[in-house]
């Protein structure tokens, strides 16, 4: 039987974002606000 | 069709408030995001926080109401991925890591700082060229260049003992550079090691 010497490419299954990703992403968005004032933009995080 | 219209819905929802949209997003694309992601830079870390600085991207020009590509979120937010991609390469050329992991090599980060005997020479020659271009200058702009460069001394120093003000002195050091390189400019002189 022939030996396959080549490295197998990366494995599609479970290629997902940790969890703790995630939940920082959502907090991240709920914290965050943009202010408007006169033209300009102001990022506040509020947490 | 119907996925690229919710897509639109959801973003616009998001952008008036609704922060269950975000979350629908996320979940909906993760998986090809986050694969896309990891068959460029193929590390589980820096995949996580490729992601993550993707929607941080994502969710800041939502919120800023920058977003104008109505109905194409998903290949917007690859395309931010991409160039977070790009972006990391970059950064990692500019400071080569070096892995302690299997057969280390200390020479890899230890590095003989002497000169070798070709490097020596072209040292030599150019500190001659360089003497040589300064010989050229204006007496007062090669008097204050010295005193800067060789002698290490303060333009306050320099106006000291040569009883010009300072700014005159720093307006000396700097016709002095003009001059040295259009000289060099002029002459096609190469001075580098």
């Amino acid at each position: 039987m022939a030996k396959n010497y080549t490295k197998s490419s990366f494995k599609k299954k479970n290629m997902l974002p940790k969890k703790e990703t995630i939940d920082f992403l959502l907090n991240y968005s709920k914290a965050l606000s943009v202010i408007n004032y006169k033209r300009m933009k102001f990022e506040t995080l509020l947490n | 069709m119907a996925q690229i219209l919710q897509d639109s819905i959801l973003v616009s929802n998001y952008i008036k408030g609704d922060e269950c949209s975000l979350g629908v997003l996320i979940e909906r694309h993760k998986q090809r995001i986050y694969s896309f992601i990891y068959s460029k830079v193929l590390d589980r870390d820096i995949t996580e926080d490729i992601f993550q600085d993707t929607f941080i991207k994502v969710i800041k020009t939502l919120k800023k109401g920058n977003y104008n590509e109505e109905g194409k979120f998903l290949p917007w937010v690859m395309r931010i991925s991409h160039n977070l991609v790009i972006d990391h390469f970059r950064k990692n050329n500019r400071m080569p890591k070096y892995d302690n992991n299997g057969d280390f090599n200390i020479f890899s980060v230890l590095s003989d700082t002497d000169l070798n005997a070709e490097k020596k020479i072209i040292k030599n020659q150019v500190e001659r060229d360089v003497r040589r271009l300064v010989d050229e200058l204006p007496e007062d702009q090669k008097e204050v260049l010295l005193m800067r460069m060789y002698q290490d001394l303060s333009f306050k120093e320099i106006s000291e003992k040569t009883g010009v003000s300072i700014n005159t002195a720093l307006g000396r050091m700097r016709y002095a550079l003009i001059n040295l390189r259009k000289v060099i400019d002029k002459h096609n002189i190469v001075l580098t090691n």
